[in-house]
């Protein structure tokens, strides 16, 4: 540390800055970008202009919209699909050992499975369509959320589940009242971790199982004449809603019956 | 009687922590259960609780043995038992599923005073402090109209000032509610200060070395000299010189 200037240990700059450095930064990278590419008259990359009018172009001609509601639907019921089985899976296994015990295996030997290496077996069971890519992320999303919940279930305080039962509950009443409740701040990481893993996946699965998404719009951008404007203008689209998505799900984190899991007590 | 407990003896492992409790206790008695640290004395009351099952030796309670926990005998943990996700009235509700909603708002209300929480009604714990924690619990206990109450060292974890202060409060609630009430403690003074009979326990195993009646009325004045005295007893049959 010793080396180090002080302003690099100061912990936060200024609010006023804090909300002005993030757009400088990204501002700076834009116009990096920018001159490398004027710089460079190559055909490296596109240029931010270029990139930009192609989000345009796709507009006008429909495709935004279209391809964007494709990906988001799709993802969507994936991961809502997911959700359903895997909170319920993972209480029933949290809750019992033994279950645990004798599905743990199974669930560590997919766990290192790319949800991609399952793209030939959708294709295979449900034909190239948006049931493919629904599958995928299903399976993409199944796995992180039902450890997730496992996890989380194995970290409630004894105390409230005893207290729990001394007020006779029992069995669902127990789950309902005290373990979900419990588990929910660290449920709600995983279901934000694992939201961010399905719109990687489905722009992934997109690229092969289906016609229409925005994982499909840069590979047929490619394939269909080389516009690669077309192919950067998918890439940033698929970066801002991989963003707001994130932070729709941060919004969750601050519901007031989860805001002990986070600070610090 | 109110709580028998008859030749309690429990191991954990290969290690006898409970030898042979007998006890008993009447309706509305405040008994103290004190010991060293690893006496056993937590898993005595937990037994009593119905959390944990006896290897020897039975609780009954009105004559009916333990098997569980009930909700007519409601144990307090330390202030941690509170559930975080709730507030403070849906806390002291929280057992209170089988009541009527109007009864459920009276009894909320009620006992929010009782604790004197009053206008933190809508407050999660973790704005409260440590002790509003503790009476929140205790409140939350009381709302269910438990006949017994299990206390495991509940201001352990509280400075000493408001530990006093939540001593009085339990004996005020004490007064006005007459709960049976068995506390778990290692501090001697806190076990002069509150209780009715001391049931001095052994290190491990451990066992009933003696049972203290402190026949002082309440408010107990802390430099009467049979408070001191009964205080002195405690201290030489634990084995300590009251010297630091």
């Amino acid at each position: 540390m010793g080396g180090l200037p002080s302003q690099f240990l100061s912990c936060y700059p200024p609010p006023d800055l804090r909300r002005v450095l993030p757009f400088t930064g990204l501002a700076l990278f834009v116009l990096a970008w920018h001159v490398a590419v004027a710089s460079s008259k190559g055909t490296l990359v596109p240029s931010p202009l270029a990139a930009i009018q192609g989000i345009i172009e796709l507009a006008e001609k429909g495709l935004l919209a279209r391809y964007v509601v494709a990906s988001l639907f799709r993802v969507t019921w994936g991961y809502l699909a997911a959700l359903v089985i895997a909170v319920p899976l993972g209480v029933w296994l949290g809750l019992w050992r033994r279950g645990e015990e004798a599905v743990n295996p199974i669930l560590q030997l997919l766990r290192p499975i790319s949800p991609l290496a399952w793209i030939p077996i959708a294709i295979l069971w449900f034909g190239v369509g948006d049931v493919s890519a629904v599958f995928l992320i299903f399976l993409a999303s199944l796995l992180p959320l039902t450890l997730t919940t496992v996890n989380a279930v194995h970290n409630i305080e004894s105390v409230h589940l005893a207290a729990g039962r001394n007020f006779g509950l029992t069995g669902r009443e127990l789950v309902r009242s005290v373990v979900l409740p419990g588990i929910l701040p660290q449920l709600i990481v995983g279901m934000r971790i694992t939201l961010g893993i399905a719109w990687l996946v489905v722009v992934a699965a997109e690229m092969i199982a289906v016609n229409s998404g925005l994982g499909f719009l840069i590979i047929d951008a490619r394939n269909a004449g080389n516009r690669y404007d077309l192919v950067v203008a998918g890439m940033i689209l698929i970066g801002l809603i991989g963003v707001g998505l994130d932070l729709l799900m941060r919004r969750l984190e601050r519901l007031p019956g989860v805001r002990w899991g986070y600070v610090g007590e | 009687m109110k709580v028998l407990f008859r030749d309690i003896s429990h191991d954990f492992g290969s290690v006898r922590v409970l030898d042979d409790i007998n006890l008993s206790v009447v309706a509305g008695e405040f008994v103290c259960i004190l010991g060293p640290s690893g006496c056993g004395k937590s898993t005595l009351l937990n037994i009593a609780g119905g959390f944990v099952a006896p290897m020897e030796g039975e609780v009954s309670i009105d004559g009916e043995k333990v098997s569980g926990p009930d909700p007519r005998r409601i144990f307090v943990f330390q202030e941690r038992g509170v559930f975080p996700w709730l507030t403070v009235e849906e806390n002291i509700g929280f057992g209170l599923f089988r009541q009527g909603e109007k009864e459920k708002r009276e009894r909320i209300a009620h006992y929010v005073q009782l604790v004197g929480l009053k206008g933190f009604e809508k407050s999660y714990p973790r704005e409260l402090s440590g002790g509003m924690k503790q009476r929140l619990e205790v409140a939350r206990a009381l709302a269910v109209d438990p006949d017994v109450l299990y206390l495991d060292e509940p201001f352990g974890a509280l400075d000493s000032i408001t530990r006093l202060q939540m001593r009085r409060e339990l004996l005020r609630i004490w007064q006005a509610e007459r709960k049976t009430i068995l506390f778990v403690t290692h501090d001697i003074e806190e076990s002069v200060q509150l209780a009715d009979r001391v049931v001095v326990l052994s290190a491990r195993p451990g066992r009933v070395r003696r049972v203290v009646d402190i026949d002082i009325p309440h408010p107990r004045d802390l430099s009467d000299p049979r408070y001191i005295a009964l205080r002195d007893e405690i201290f030489g049959e634990i084995g300590l010189a009251h010297q630091v």
